[in-house]
């Protein structure tokens, strides 16, 4: 892949012409607005009436509370500044958690305070009314209460809340002929039919990394989009620290069909088309001793499966085989039985009841009703936060049909597209309003606590659903409390719900394990291995998921993995398969299948299989906010309910235009230099036996060294550690109240994250080693951009902290010219814009930056702050641990470590200490206090890697 | 020698130098207004309800920590809430119709708008609970509070203001169960009790202390 060349810097192409007569008009207006705006205004203070309980002015308080994804939560702690939830950190109490967050969780807050979130009822699209609405439902009560529910039907997602799904039987009680439907658009279909076919029931398959020391992904991504992942990526990491006990090391295989996280983290990995992994899985099951005719053709070499098979055996119940979401019912079942035949079963992999309420079909469920409501049976609909008219396979038809259903109803947090074309819409609560609860991966209740009364009236399902039983109208906290009581129930309820609540867990809520005997399933014939068949995946986008994130702008700018691109979906190919077709990055195409036709530009990825095309979920929206509609295509718009996860028959016709695409990273390859090392296992061991060696640059100081007396603070990012996964970046954009800056600047390299996750292919395209790196500012004891700042306005503080004094700030750039790390930026326009809803999202412990100034990572310098405040005010020294930059905690694998220098006990001086550490470009002589661990490779001995 | 200018072009010269003085005195004056404090300085501040510190400190001998409870555990001292006033003045000048507002937030949920005296820019993070901590008493930078019928700020807030401290603590600090204390003055020996202090309280070096991190975030 070349180099792309940036946009132009300064586009004056837009500017009109002005006659010096209105240029001198427009100077004496901007000189008086300058002088008028600048003054600080007087400020006036409102008193509480009453102080509410624990609430010291500027201190922040946080609550325990979940978050959830396709319906499995994932503990939180919410920080509440002076009532607004600012920031969410991950709860160490909770299993699927343990303190860290992946990037959804860190953008909720911003959903929460989204400007463009539905603010009032809606009926036909005009303005109406709670009261309204709740007349209107009570009157089609009379019908469908009449007739025993029938005509009566309801869409949900995944539904794991035990309170909604025992509300939902409880209407189906009173009603039994009346219909719960379930579509989640990524969904457990194919993981719960592989554990009926292996099982005979459906059962919830969990897996423990910390046991595992073999591990073989069948187009799983364990590390970045599973249930659970944030919990898996730790433990698998945990189980990888070479530093601390090599031989331990676990080894990875992955195959995978489009590039993830993991296969980049694996020490051997194959990419396949998504058909072709049943062939693999079959070839290995027969290696492993499972009676399964062997595939004559299998698209591996066997020397790579001999190996990946003799590491499962000889790591007799310390293996483990995991299956993605994607890959068909049989696959996983096999892989059930291969887990039992390896004696995992118990140690690295467990099965429990399914975490979601009612495991059914998903797909089978909606197509019930797609028919339902073709055949007119469908008089009220009831649709609960999914957006079914944009998220469903396009064979469905869902739009059309929804124009037979005579009362539907959505509730949703956005006028998207459901919303826009239902008779009522509802504004639902954010998950940070309402009272709810929701179980994790591994069954674990909690329950979900609001950190605010509802911005604007939003209702949670809850509410909705008790409307519409004619239940008392009841508020969710005493639906939420009343089914507790119940489950827990005893004189000591209140004693269980208030510690569940602070501990954001439900005591031994968790499943236990079940006794499962596995079975050989009856296996489809293979599909021909027509290696000529263009092939299409479908897949949740990496930041928007399945479209519920596309108005939230963090995650929209936030660079996705591996292709590094912001704002828009591209469709997915191999650089091979661009080359056959002479298609190049943001060339436009036409791709056709099953008579259906998209146009979308294309991302040549490295690392992509040949001959396949991956289409992201999530882009392509008509309604939903500001900015979700208008960028990238609709992959539903290809989906069909016959293929969901992926089918060949695809073709692709080049159309001769282009679309520009803004990617965070215009290179990448390291040419040649060592910025993010990786070594192979015997060589750590080697050099950690060998002890420091001595650096091959000599440092050559013509000043003293730099001193810290007091506190030297440092950074250590192991990359070993580090999964990709940018939850660090959002983090600390949520932290530092960085702004966003909209594709066109991104185009023009102006995006302004404070730590960016630097990616780089290293061999061939086809089959390439990823290296991820973070970096934020190194806080050099030797900064160049101090030096040529004009008005010393980037200087050095007492402890080693490299500070940009905004005040002083003048913008010239001459500090980011001369930081050879690019970690600088800068504010080319007014990125912080002024809106109420979102000034309340802020952070108030750090300055708003405005227009001209620069600005860049602090080590958040306003928690070093905090805790020395704290510990001064006790008489000690800030304790190890005690400060956490942002995105140190919400890392799900501990890959950044923060600390004292000056403390020979502190985790990142030992970190340090290491013989492998590293910093970048030492050649510079800038003494980085921000340093590396390689990253380690532990490749079997007969694999020679590409 | 001959004259170097035409007295027309000296005249001109002459306009030009006295418009340019015009100019720069013009863009000073605007610089002052433009960077004045939104208050000013030892001016008492008109306030919803007249309230007198004067009254409540000086003639009641309230303490600061009744009212301004979060001082010793917070950035911000606090104000306090109506209920705090109402612990008093339920029982006490009722009927007064200067205290009307605050009846009136409960009643009517009117709530009153004290008017800010001490205001810093948004860029600086002051925290009272460390200054309290160290040995910083609060008519240190509010002066006799005490003696105040209507509060008015005595400190300029500027940063030079604040480094005159930060630069040299023990001309300020006292010691700490004097916080509080509205006529704590500094006694002769105040440098030597003062560096007694500093060490004491390891109050930190000039150079920590006028770090520009110290302050700005």
């Amino acid at each position: 892949m070349s180099p792309r060349q940036p946009r132009r810097e300064f586009d004056f192409s837009g500017v009109p012409e002005r006659s010096r007569r209105e240029f001198l008009k427009l100077m004496g207006a901007s000189i008086a607005l300058a002088s008028g705006c600048s003054r600080e205004l007087p400020e006036r203070i409102v008193p509480y009436e009453d102080m509410p309980e624990q609430l010291a002015a500027t201190k922040s308080l946080y609550f325990a509370t979940a978050l959830s994804l396709d319906g499995y939560g994932s503990g939180v702690l919410v920080e509440s500044a002076m009532g607004r939830p600012i920031k969410v950190e991950g709860n160490p109490n909770h299993p699927a958690s343990l303190g860290a967050t992946d990037v959804f969780s860190q953008a909720a807050v911003l959903t929460l305070w989204d400007p463009d979130r539905s603010q009032t009822v809606l009926r036909q699209g005009v303005l109406s009314t709670w009261d309204a609405f709740r007349a209107a439902l009570t009157a089609r009560r009379s019908r469908f209460a009449s007739q025993g529910g029938a005509g009566l039907h309801i869409l949900t997602g995944s539904v794991t809340s035990p309170t909604l799904a025992a509300q939902l039987h409880r209407l189906l009680d009173k009603y039994p002929e009346a219909r719960w439907h379930q579509y989640q658009p990524i969904n457990r279909d194919n993981v719960y039919a592989g554990t009926r076919l292996a099982f005979g029931e459906t059962r919830e398959p969990r897996y423990d990394f910390t046991r595992a020391r073999t591990v073989l992904s069948l187009d799983a991504d364990f590390l970045r989009s599973m249930p659970g992942h944030v919990r898996y990526a730790r433990d698998f990491n945990g189980a990888r620290r070479p530093g601390e006990t090599p031989s331990a090391n676990n080894r990875l295989y992955a195959i995978e069909s489009s590039p993830t996280l993991t296969g980049a983290k694996a020490d051997h990995c194959r990419r396949l088309r998504a058909s072709q992994i049943d062939r693999v899985a079959r070839a290995l099951a027969q290696r492993l001793g499972i009676a399964v005719e062997s595939p004559t053709s299998v698209p591996i070499e066997a020397g790579w499966l001999d190996a990946c098979a003799f590491d499962l055996l000889t790591r007799h119940g310390e293996s483990l085989i995991l299956v993605g979401e994607r890959q068909p019912a049989h696959v996983h079942a096999l892989a059930h039985l291969a887990n039992e035949r390896l004696g995992n079963v118990g140690t690295t992999v467990q099965y429990t009841n399914p975490v979601l309420a009612e495991p059914i079909d998903q797909l089978d469920s909606l197509r019930q009703l797609s028919a339902a409501m073709a055949a007119g049976e469908v008089q009220e609909l009831l649709i609960l936060g999914v957006n079914p008219l944009y998220a469903t396979p396009a064979d469905l038809e869902f739009a059309r049909h929804l124009q037979r259903v005579p009362f539907s109803v959505h509730l949703g947090l956005y006028r998207d597209e459901t919303a826009m074309r239902s008779l009522w819409h509802i504004p639902a609560a954010h998950e940070l309003e309402a009272w709810s609860d929701t179980r994790a991966y591994d069954g674990s209740a909690t329950i979900q606590q609001p950190l605010i009364a509802p911005l604007y009236g939003g209702r949670s399902p809850h509410e909705v659903l008790a409307v519409l039983a004619g239940e008392f109208e009841q508020d969710g906290h005493a639906i939420v409390r009343a089914l507790w009581q119940g489950e827990l129930g005893g004189d000591d309820f209140e004693h269980t719900w208030k510690t569940s609540l602070h501990n954001g867990v439900v005591p031994d809520s968790a499943f236990t394990a079940e006794q499962v005997t596995a079975r050989l399933p009856a296996l489809p014939p293979l599909r021909d291995a027509d290696s000529s068949e263009l092939e299409i995946v479908f897949s949740p986008d990496p930041h928007v998921h399945d479209g519920v994130y596309t108005n939230n702008a963090w995650l929209r700018e936030l660079p996705k993995p591996l292709t590094e691109l912001t704002w828009d979906n591209a469709v997915l190919m191999s650089p091979e398969s661009g080359r056959r077709r002479g298609l190049a990055n943001e060339d436009v195409v036409e791709i056709e299948y099953r008579g259906r036709r998209v146009r979308a530009p294309v991302w040549l990825l490295p690392g992509h299989p040949d001959e396949s095309l991956t289409l992201q979920f999530g882009y392509g929206r008509t309604a939903g906010g500001r900015i979700a509609p208008g960028a990238g295509f609709n992959a539903y718009a290809l989906q069909t309910s016959a293929a969901p996860s992926f089918d060949g028959g695809a073709r692709v016709h080049p159309l001769g235009t282009r679309y520009p695409l803004a990617s965070a990273q215009m290179h990448n390859r390291m040419e040649g230099r060592d910025l993010a090392r990786m070594l192979p296992l015997s060589a750590v061991i080697q050099r950690t036996a060998q002890g420091a060696q001595p650096s091959k640059h000599e440092r050559k100081l013509l000043y003293p060294p730099f001193a810290s007396p007091t506190y030297a603070w440092g950074m250590s990012i192991n990359l070993d550690a580090c999964v990709g996964c940018k939850a660090c970046t959002i983090a600390c954009q949520a932290e530092n109240n960085i702004p966003v800056v909209g594709k066109d600047q991104v185009q023009r390299g102006r995006e302004m994250h404070w730590i960016r996750v630097d990616r780089y292919f290293e061999g061939s395209d086809a089959h390439p080693r990823v290296h991820f790196q973070p970096v934020p500012c190194m806080h050099c004891e030797r900064a160049p951009c101090e030096v040529v700042c004009p008005v010393e306005a980037s200087v050095h503080d007492s402890e080693g902290l490299n500070v940009q004094v905004y005040n002083r700030c003048v913008g010239t750039r001459f500090c980011s010219n001369n930081c050879p790390y690019k970690v600088r930026r800068f504010n080319f326009l007014q990125y912080s814009q002024d809106v109420p809803s979102l000034n309340a999202q802020r952070n108030p412990d750090v300055t708003v930056r405005m227009r001209g100034v620069m600005e860049k990572c602090s080590y958040c310098l306003q928690r070093i702050a905090a805790a020395k405040i704290a510990s001064e005010k006790e008489g000690r020294r800030i304790r190890d641990g005690e400060v956490v930059t942002a995105c140190q905690a919400a890392c799900p694998t501990e890959a950044i470590v923060f600390g004292d220098l000056n403390d020979p006990a502190s985790r990142v001086r030992i970190a340090k200490t290491s013989p492998l550490d590293y910093v970048l470009l030492e050649e510079l002589n800038t003494l980085p206090r921000t340093s590396y661990l390689p990253a380690v490779e532990n490749p079997h001995p007969d694999l020679q890697e590409t | 020698m001959a004259q170097v200018f035409h007295p027309r072009q000296l005249l001109l010269l002459k306009g030009i130098a006295l418009g340019a003085l015009l100019a720069a005195i013009a863009a000073a004056f605007l610089y002052r207004v433009a960077t004045q404090a939104p208050v000013a300085r030892n001016v008492p501040v008109e306030q919803p309800i007249p309230f007198s510190h004067k009254h409540h400190v000086g003639d009641d001998g309230l303490d600061c920590r009744y009212c301004h409870s979060s001082v010793e555990t917070s950035a911000f001292a606090g104000i306090p809430s109506m209920a705090t006033c109402r612990t008093c003045h339920s029982q006490l000048f009722t009927d007064a119709p200067i205290l009307a507002p605050l009846f009136d937030t409960r009643s009517q949920r009117a709530p009153v708008y004290w008017n800010r005296i001490h205001q810093l820019p948004d860029f600086v993070y002051f925290n009272h609970s460390i200054h309290v901590a160290k040995g910083v008493g609060c008519s240190t930078c509010h002066g006799r509070v005490d003696e105040m019928p209507l509060t008015w700020r005595v400190a300029s807030l500027e940063m030079q203001w604040c480094l005159g401290c930060h630069r040299a603590p023990e001309r300020y600090v006292r010691p700490r169960n004097r916080v509080f204390d509205m006529s704590w003055q500094p006694p002769a020996n105040q440098l030597e009790l003062g560096r007694r202090l500093v060490a004491a309280y390891h109050i930190r070096g000039t150079r920590a202390l006028t770090d520009c991190s110290t302050c700005h975030r």
